[in-house]
């Protein structure tokens, strides 16, 4: 990309791709934070920033009925982080084995995880829906963590294992010889080592559960387990009557915020994280 | 033996470093596979890396083998949750509904449409981005970390956020008199557009990785060769990312192929934009029609199958997962 | 500080396969030991024994005449020194050093002073708070001869611990290494695939191959005795040069002309009277220009013409590359793994010979020289076993 040859030339053309790329990346979370906080007055004024910064919208949401807002905002996060926590317990278990051990079905495991990470989940919704009714998990938290846990294990495993890979295994034998039992050897060097590879892959699975938007519309059916994307498709506002445009963007912004932290400070790790499970394979 | 000229022993030792692990596998607790009986040692590690998979497989394998062997029995049947007394085994029947229907087709031209133009823009515009976050002189962590945020992000808030945008009474990017999203060519490109406002950064991350894959040394040596800028990309660059390359375009083909939150968000579907994923879902949730929506669901999978299977058909063994055993 | 006896040591894998077989080596107190060869000879695997990170599938080692074959690593009080250095790399410096007194719970007092006085000796001093990822190769290595030395362990394993380096600090780190061992007179056993380094370092050298011991002695004794084929090919650098040879009458007949045998050699040969094939070994250094050498010299050994290929000057001297007519090539399992193990299979140059000559010589590439060689100094090999004719145990 020879854009211009002098140094300073090059600066100036590389700022102005990275303003073009901030601008194009963050066009839309502004436009929606800027639609949160304009007042009801102001909102429909088709200005990108806001005139006057107002925060009823936010109040809106926080005081109208619980079903609204605040009981989804509790199901998204309970139902995210229990899916995030199992996914990831056993997403290690099984990627420390595929990375460390030798065994006869290694393959097919790697297949079968792969096929689930490509399936259109479509496809799994009647199934699902017919079996949950059956078995009383319809619009239950678990009802949502199954097939949370489930697409969310091919992604788990895959960013795991490739972890796991770059682990230098030989450290294990060198715990050993300065006088560690297995378990302080895995306690003491294994253990700080694998630790920013898991929390990297809860990272991305946990974005990947909130982000769930077909299972949650699908096997809910009240605020007993309808997580926030799925709520704000059925957004009514304060009353039948008010547009609720200004509340469903204060709500889209609260969710939004988490993954604004995550991108903040762990660019890295994310960065890491996708390319190398996804790649490597 | 005062030995200051080329030792060979010495310059053997690079290759004596590489073989080395070939031994470093044989004293690996045996690792290497036996044709002999099992050692005990063998039995155990096989025993628990079985263990340690059992969680993980029994959950996938619940979720997924037995609601599909499901799902192909429903579509046989006529199961409407609105009429439940009128459920038959009706074999074929509901493909043959479903395949002779003008919705059907005209969602699967609509996926296909999307998931053609959404792919060719992405992956233009994701090899840009790549450029970008890996060579730039200036805020290279301030780019990857802000293109983060479209892949972050709740697909249902950036889908609200562009319906927004395109509203007739917020929208900032419309006039009084517009309403792009009550009609057919205008929604459907703002889908795509939101679709590749989306996953642009996932794909470029993607990309980017093949990028890393490119020895600098590889493309000092082509210019030196005589390749200029775009030579060195179309040439050398290309074909050494051409493996990432595959991989990046066939999740994303997939993945696009399902595009659902967008379009229910947009357009609910109306004006011809529905996909395949939302005539199934209406049918499925809002008509309550298992038989067909779990006909529908088959015929999408089938779909993607095909996809999948002419895309390592056509571009050769580089799909992921076929060297999973490990590069390293 | 230990003595440490390998009596028959065998380590056999689950699939058949023998590693290491009847490994013997009685280690004295406060000696350095080298395990050397070529890789997938066994050393490393003896060494892991040893260390106990590795089973050991029948023999016994006893560590001062304990036996500890079922005894877990940390309970046999020795360290190691690894090829990759095995720094821990979520620890500084001074944590990797001290991990092993953490361990053992020694109380802090105690570990500071003895990772200040590991580190005074290593010069490490200056990087105790640094992570390993930001210290240079030398310094990793010096690390990790930091965590191994301060605990005071009975005796140090070295797993080809310099070979991560380049070829000048690898020097430079070789004199360290045999320094810092005979300051704290700690045994030592350390392998490695290179012969300089067994040369330099080791009291005595285990030469292994194929997972049998080779023969075992001091560097000179290898260098001047070696047992077999493969312990002379092995030792020494460049190579010994090996040509196909019959003995007859009290006198060798090899590419190298008709030379009458030295006595040394003739006691030893004559119980097999009559006509034999041998090879014949002769080192480079064993060859002069003829031309550079007085008459009285000249007597004493055997004169050849050939011509130089190749000339390379050291400086100090000059390695010339020739090659003889010779109507038959050696061929020898020994010979094949030594050429395989060294790459000069790939060179083509297998049937080439090398004279290491005095600076001054007037050789010539592509030219024709006069060559001297000490007949003395020539050792015979029975073609078929290998073994040197003249066993000097």
């Amino acid at each position: 990309m020879a854009i211009l040859q002098s140094p300073a030339g090059k600066k100036t053309a590389w700022t102005l791709v990275d303003i073009f790329v901030i601008v194009y990346a963050l066009f839309p979370v502004l436009w929606i934070l800027s639609l949160s906080l304009k007042s009801s007055e102001t909102l429909a004024d088709k200005s990108f920033f806001p005139t006057d910064i107002s925060f009823e919208h936010y109040e809106t949401i926080f005081s109208a009925d619980v079903s609204l807002f605040i009981r989804p905002l509790i199901n998204s996060i309970g139902i995210s982080v229990i899916a995030t926590l199992i996914a990831v317990v056993f997403g290690t278990m099984a990627a420390y084995a595929i990375a460390r051990l030798d065994f006869p079905g290694k393959r097919a495991l790697v297949g079968v995880s792969l096929l689930i990470a490509m399936f259109p989940q479509i496809s799994l919704i009647s199934p699902l829906f017919e079996m949950e009714r059956a078995l009383g998990l319809f619009d239950t938290w678990p009802g949502l963590i199954l097939p949370f846990v489930t697409f969310a294990l091919p992604l788990a495993i895959y960013t795991l294992s490739a972890f796991f890979r770059e682990i230098p295994w030989e450290l294990e034998k060198a715990a050993k010889m300065d006088g560690a039992t297995p378990g302080q050897a895995f306690r003491k060097v294994i253990a700080p080592l694998a630790a920013p590879g898991v929390f990297t892959t809860a990272i991305l699975v946990f974005i990947f559960c909130w982000n769930d938007f077909l299972f949650a519309i699908s096997l809910t059916s009240t605020e007993n387990a309808r997580t926030v994307p799925a709520a704000l498709a059925f957004f009514t506002g304060a009353s039948q009557f008010e547009t609720p445009t200004g509340s469903l963007s204060a709500a889209a912004v609260i969710i939004t915020i988490p993954i604004i932290v995550f991108v903040l400070f762990f660019q890295r790790r994310i960065v890491a994280g996708l390319t190398s499970g996804a790649v490597k394979g | 033996m005062t030995t200051q000229g080329p030792n060979p022993a010495e310059t053997a030792a690079g290759s004596t470093a590489v073989a080395e692990p070939a031994e470093d596998a044989k004293r690996g607790n045996g690792k290497k596979n036996g044709k002999s009986a099992l050692s005990e040692g063998k039995r155990a590690e096989r025993r628990l890396a079985w263990l340690l998979c059992a969680p993980a497989v029994i959950v996938m394998v619940a979720v997924t083998a037995w609601p599909i062997i499901y799902s192909l029995w429903l579509s046989l049947q006529r199961y409407d949750l609105r009429f439940p007394d009128d459920t038959e085994f009706v074999g074929l029947d509901n493909y043959v509904a479903v395949l002779s229907s003008g919705y059907w087709w005209t969602a699967f031209g609509v996926t296909l449409a999307i998931t053609v133009v959404s792919v060719a823009i992405e992956l233009v515009l994701g090899m840009v981005l790549a450029l970008v976050m890996h060579r730039a002189l200036v805020g290279r962590g301030l780019v990857r970390t802000v293109s983060l945020i479209p892949y972050g992000i709740v697909t249902v808030v950036a889908a609200f956020s562009w319906y927004f945008a395109w509203d007739q009474v917020y929208g900032y990017f419309t006039g009084p008199d517009d309403a792009p999203l009550t009609q057919t060519i205008p929604s459907l490109l703002i889908i795509v557009l939101a679709e590749v406002w989306k996953t642009t950064p996932f794909m470029a991350l993607l990309l980017m990785a093949g990028l890393a894959l490119v020895p600098d040394d590889l493309l000092k040596a082509a210019a030196m060769d005589g390749a200029n800028a775009w030579q060195r990309f179309t040439k050398v660059m290309l074909p050494v990312m051409k493996p990432a390359i595959l991989v990046a375009l066939l999740f994303r083909t997939l993945d696009a192929f399902r595009i659902f939150d967008n379009i229910f968000v947009l357009t609910k579907g109306q004006n011809d934009t529905s996909s395949v994923s939302m005539i199934t879902y209406n049918n499925l949730i809002k008509g309550l029609n298992l038989g067909i929506g779990a006909t529908m669901s088959v015929l999408i999978f089938i779909s993607v199958a095909i996809i999948a299977f002419v895309f390592i058909k056509l571009f050769g063994t580089a799909a992921p997962g076929s060297d999973t055993e490990g590069r390293r | 500080m230990a003595e440490i006896v390998l009596d028959k040591v065998s380590k056999r894998y689950p699939d058949g396969a023998l590693a290491v077989s009847e490994v013997s080596i009685d280690i004295a107190d406060g000696e350095f030991i080298i395990l050397v060869g070529p890789s997938g000879c066994g050393k490393s695997t003896t060494l892991n024994m040893v260390a106990g990170l590795e089973d050991i599938s029948s023999g016994e080692l006893r560590i001062d005449g304990e036996r500890v074959n079922e005894k877990a690593p940390k309970d046999r009080d020795i360290a190691m020194v690894f090829q990759s250095y095995a720094l821990y790399p979520h620890m500084s410096v001074r944590e990797n050093m001290a991990f092993p007194l953490r361990l053992a719970k020694v109380d802090d007092a105690t570990v500071n002073r003895k990772v200040n006085e590991a580190a005074e000796i290593l010069d490490l001093t200056a990087h105790l708070d640094r992570k390993p990822a930001n210290l240079s190769g030398g310094q990793r290595q010096r690390v990790a001869m930091g965590r191994a030395i301060v605990r005071n362990p009975k005796a140090f394993l070295m797993d080809e611990p310099l070979s991560n380096l380049d070829a000048k600090l690898r020097v430079q780190m070789r004199t360290s290494v045999s320094k810092l061992q005979k300051q704290l007179g700690t045994t030592t056993l350390y392998v490695t695939h290179d012969q300089t380094e067994a040369m330099t370092l080791g009291d005595r050298v285990v030469v292994l191959r194929g997972g049998h011991v080779q023969q075992i002695g001091s560097p000179q004794h290898l260098y001047d005795n070696p047992a077999n084929l493969f312990v002379a090919g092995f030792i020494g650098s460049p190579s010994m040069n090996f040509f196909p040879g019959q003995i007859a009458e009290g006198s060798v007949r090899s590419p190298l002309g008709t030379v009458p045998l030295p006595d040394r050699l003739k006691d030893a040969v004559q119980a097999g009277s009559g006509q034999r094939d041998v090879i014949v070994g002769i080192r480079p250094e064993h060859f002069e220009d003829a031309s550079l050498m007085d008459d009285a010299s000249r007597e004493r050994g055997g004169l050849v013409t050939v011509k130089v290929d190749v000339l390379e000057s050291m400086g100090s001297d000059a390695y010339a590359h020739f090659t003889v007519e010779q109507s038959e090539a050696i061929e020898s399992a020994e010979l094949a793994e030594l050429a395989a193990d060294s790459g000069r299979t790939d060179t083509g140059s297998d049937t080439g010979f090398t004279a290491r000559l005095s600076a001054a010589t007037t050789a010539r590439a592509g030219e024709p020289i006069e060559l001297w060689f000490d007949t003395d100094k020539l050792q015979l090999f029975d073609p078929s076993s290998g073994k040197n004719l003249v066993s000097v145990e």
